[in-house]
């Protein structure tokens, strides 16, 4: 116990003790197994120390130990709930290493199925900060319409969760007949029940009450940090890797990028990161209308896989715009068929780094409300 | 700017501590340097009008096929859009160097991570432990003579 | 309302149960199982898709508490690693009995994809808990969750309270331990 010491608290002599209380492992508002230790004056926060590593998954032991293709489903199993996201950016830089071009047809789906699973992973984000924010309602909206997705999804690669679906070269199956026509059914739902979750939650008097103002991380201090993804967008800084290096055939597509603005409160608070994914998930909506429309059903998504995967030695860092952030892949390849070392830079493992610097000084309530803004998933941050 | 021209900027402000440049395409191109004064150099990366390495993406720690070590920043600029990779080699026998912290915030679990899975230490870090294995951890995972412990707390932990 | 239908009008008194003091106990207690909301890793996404609006879990009697202590079973629901094992020990230890496990997945089951190379990961959960019923998947899918939580009431709706209480008693007298 520190020093017993009297602070102002507007009336006079209260004594109080500085105390340290521990939130986690098991928490229900820490989004799996992340242990905090807060250090409280009363109930304002003046320290964090954030402990990781409760689902740490010797991630980068098995790339040492795995041939190129058995890593895809460990890699699914970083960030599960963006699991389509997260093989792009390892497939994509194995495709660049062995000089591969992938047929349009392949680029097309990988697109539509990264922006649905990005719909889908804000779905979660909102739905979640809801519930630690107090709103339920929405969290059962929002799944109802991620289980439409998933659907999808399940029909095609046969996961639920996670799918093993990218292959080096291409994928690893063609997409139902009616591919389409569910494309545009989701995208239609989707819309509708965001129009009433902005109404419901996101300009909810009691919702901007208690996320306007609060967290605030200036766009500087994200940079320092490394923050990325709608965090670093919430602060305002228009950064997309999608717009910012073009990857696979984002060129193609005509999207904004939505930053944050406080519109409620300051610029990159909790409630400007959150209106951010909100906004997101209506320019991935019209990603998936353009490629949909774009988009041959024709070809095959098979021809380019290569029967052996022998890269030369060589090494390369490739990088993708995840829904949380910008997720890379260290692949360093030796001549044969097992990986010397593959480093994942896990966007949550560096977003959630941020957290000291920005819950000193609120209540202990807002600290839940910071954490559950910064959307991390526990299997990215240990790895 | 493409990495050779950092290349040349750096021999000219750093001389003999810029070593060489490697990698080839389709790969990644690095650009080898001396691990003691790592800091100006970073400093001098993300400070420069021309450079302005202001994003670090990753800091990896890698074991060579000679047992030595390596550790490697890939460093990118937000206002600028480009990016550079640059590798410092490390002896086999008590790897160590200059922390980074102080330049990039973000190096700081980076280099904890570094530390924990590879035993590579960073002088001058304000907090030098492990970081995703318990703080009583024995040995260090990602190297490659490293043995698994048999039993961790009276658990067994082979299959 | 199936036994209600059964009973004819329920409001005229008509209808009479007859069952022994165990069937009812176990009855009520099979049917309001409270369990305790706790994620790991992957499959509480899928735990928390069968807690949503499709699947709706709590159409079984079972509500989400958040502290163990309140809690009559727990569904460790993920890899558990070395580092949160005695954790994991611990919640179970802190809940009232009688209490039950569900091990959902295949790496609670034992140690699934990691389970070679796995230097942190905890090989079954039941190296450190008794597990009551295990629900194989990785992860499973929320149809199989639902069937194993009907397995684990149809289990409860079996247990022998009485003997069970005599047996423990035994053993305790066997021990020379006395009830406080």
């Amino acid at each position: 116990m520190a020093e017993r010491k009297t602070i102002e608290l507007g009336y006079e002599g209260v004594p109080t003790d500085r105390m340290r209380m521990n939130v986690g492992p098991q928490h229900p508002s820490t989004h799996g197994v992340l242990r905090l230790e807060v250090e409280l004056e009363g109930e304002i926060v003046t320290d964090v120390i954030p402990h990781i590593g409760y689902l740490h998954r010797c991630f980068e032991k098995y790339a040492e130990k795995m041939t190129y293709l058995q890593l895809i489903p460990y890699i699914d199993r970083l960030d599960y709930i963006s699991s389509m996201n997260s093989e792009w950016p390892y497939v994509m830089g194995m495709e660049k290493l062995l000089d591969i071009t992938v047929p349009e047809k392949v680029e097309y789906i990988r697109v539509i199925f990264a922006e649905l699973n990005r719909i889908a992973n804000h779905q979660i984000a909102v739905a979640t900060f809801g519930i630690d924010a107090g709103a339920f309602t929405p969290f059962l909206f929002l799944f109802r319409d991620r289980e439409m997705i998933i659907t999808l999804f399940e029909a095609a690669s046969g996961g639920r969760l996670l799918y093993n679906y990218f292959r080096i070269g291409g994928l690893s199956g063609d997409v139902p007949p009616t591919f389409k026509e569910d494309c545009l059914s989701i995208v239609k739902q989707v819309r509708n029940t965001n129009k009433e979750v902005m109404d419901l939650l996101i300009y909810n008097k009691i919702f901007v009450e208690r996320t306007a103002n609060v967290g605030i991380l200036p766009a500087d201090v994200a940079i320092n940090y490394g923050v990325s993804g709608p965090m670093l967008r919430g602060s305002g800084l228009d950064f997309d890797l999608r717009k910012a290096e073009p990857y696979s055939i984002y060129d193609r597509f005509d999207f904004n990028i939505p930053v944050g603005k406080g519109e409620v409160g300051t610029v990159g608070d909790c409630w400007d990161r959150n209106v951010v994914r909100m906004y997101e998930m209506e320019e991935s909506c019209r990603i998936v209308e353009q490629a949909v429309a774009q988009m041959s059903m024709e070809g095959d998504v098979l021809e380019t896989i290569p029967k052996k995967i022998r890269p030369k030695a060589n090494e390369i860092y490739c990088r993708a715009e995840n829904p949380k952030g910008e997720l890379g892949f260290y692949i360093i390849s030796d001549g044969t068929a097992i990986p010397w070392r593959v480093k994942a830079r896990g966007t949550s493992f560096v977003n959630l780094s941020v957290i000291p610097e920005i819950s000193k000084g609120y209540m202990m309530a807002d600290l839940i409300l910071i954490l559950g803004s910064i959307d991390i998933v526990l299997g990215e941050v240990d790895r | 700017m493409e990495t050779l021209e950092i290349f040349d900027r750096l021999q000219a402000e750093f001389g003999a501590e810029i070593i060489d440049t490697g990698g080839a395409a389709p790969g990644d191109l690095f650009i080898s340097v001396n691990p003691e004064r790592i800091v100006d150099i970073c400093l001098y990366l993300r400070d420069s009008a021309e450079m302005k390495f202001d994003y670090m993406s990753s800091l990896s720690g890698v074991q060579n096929k000679d047992n030595s070590f390596a550790v490697v920043y890939h460093l990118y600029s937000v206002s600028l859009k480009h990016r550079v990779v640059i590798k410092t080699g490390l002896a086999e026998e008590n790897p160590k160097l200059p922390t980074v912290e102080r330049v990039w915030k973000c190096a700081d679990w980076h280099e904890r991570e570094a530390f924990d899975l590879l035993g590579i230490e960073f002088e001058g870090h304000h907090n030098m432990i492990r970081i995703l294995n318990p703080y009583d951890w024995e040995g260090f995972p990602l190297r490659k003579d490293y043995q698994g412990q048999e039993e961790y707390h009276g658990v067994r932990i082979p299959y | 309302m199936g036994l209600l239908n059964r009973l004819g009008d329920p409001y005229n008194a008509e209808g009479v149960i007859l069952g022994t003091m165990e069937q009812i106990l176990n009855w009520g207690r099979a049917k309001s199982d409270w369990f305790m909301s706790f994620g790991l890793a992957c499959c509480a996404i899928e735990f928390m898709a069968v807690n949503a609006s499709h699947f709706d879990f709590m159409r079984f009697g079972t509500i989400p508490r958040p502290s163990p202590r309140q809690s009559d079973f727990m569904i460790v629901s993920g890899t558990v690693t070395m580092k949160m094992a005695e954790r994991v020990k611990r919640l179970y230890e802190q809940m009232p009995d009688p209490k039950y496990v569900m091990s959902m997945g295949s790496c609670a089951n034992a140690g699934g994809p990691y389970w070679e190379h796995g230097y942190h990961v905890l090989k079954g959960v039941d190296r450190i808990i008794p597990v009551d019923v295990y629900v194989p998947g990785c992860p499973p899918r929320p149809e199989a969750l639902l069937e194993g939580m009907i397995m684990l009431q149809s289990m409860i709706r079996k247990e022998e309270i009485f003997k069970k209480r005599d047996k423990i008693k035994a053993e305790d007298e066997a021990k020379d331990i006395k009830a406080v």
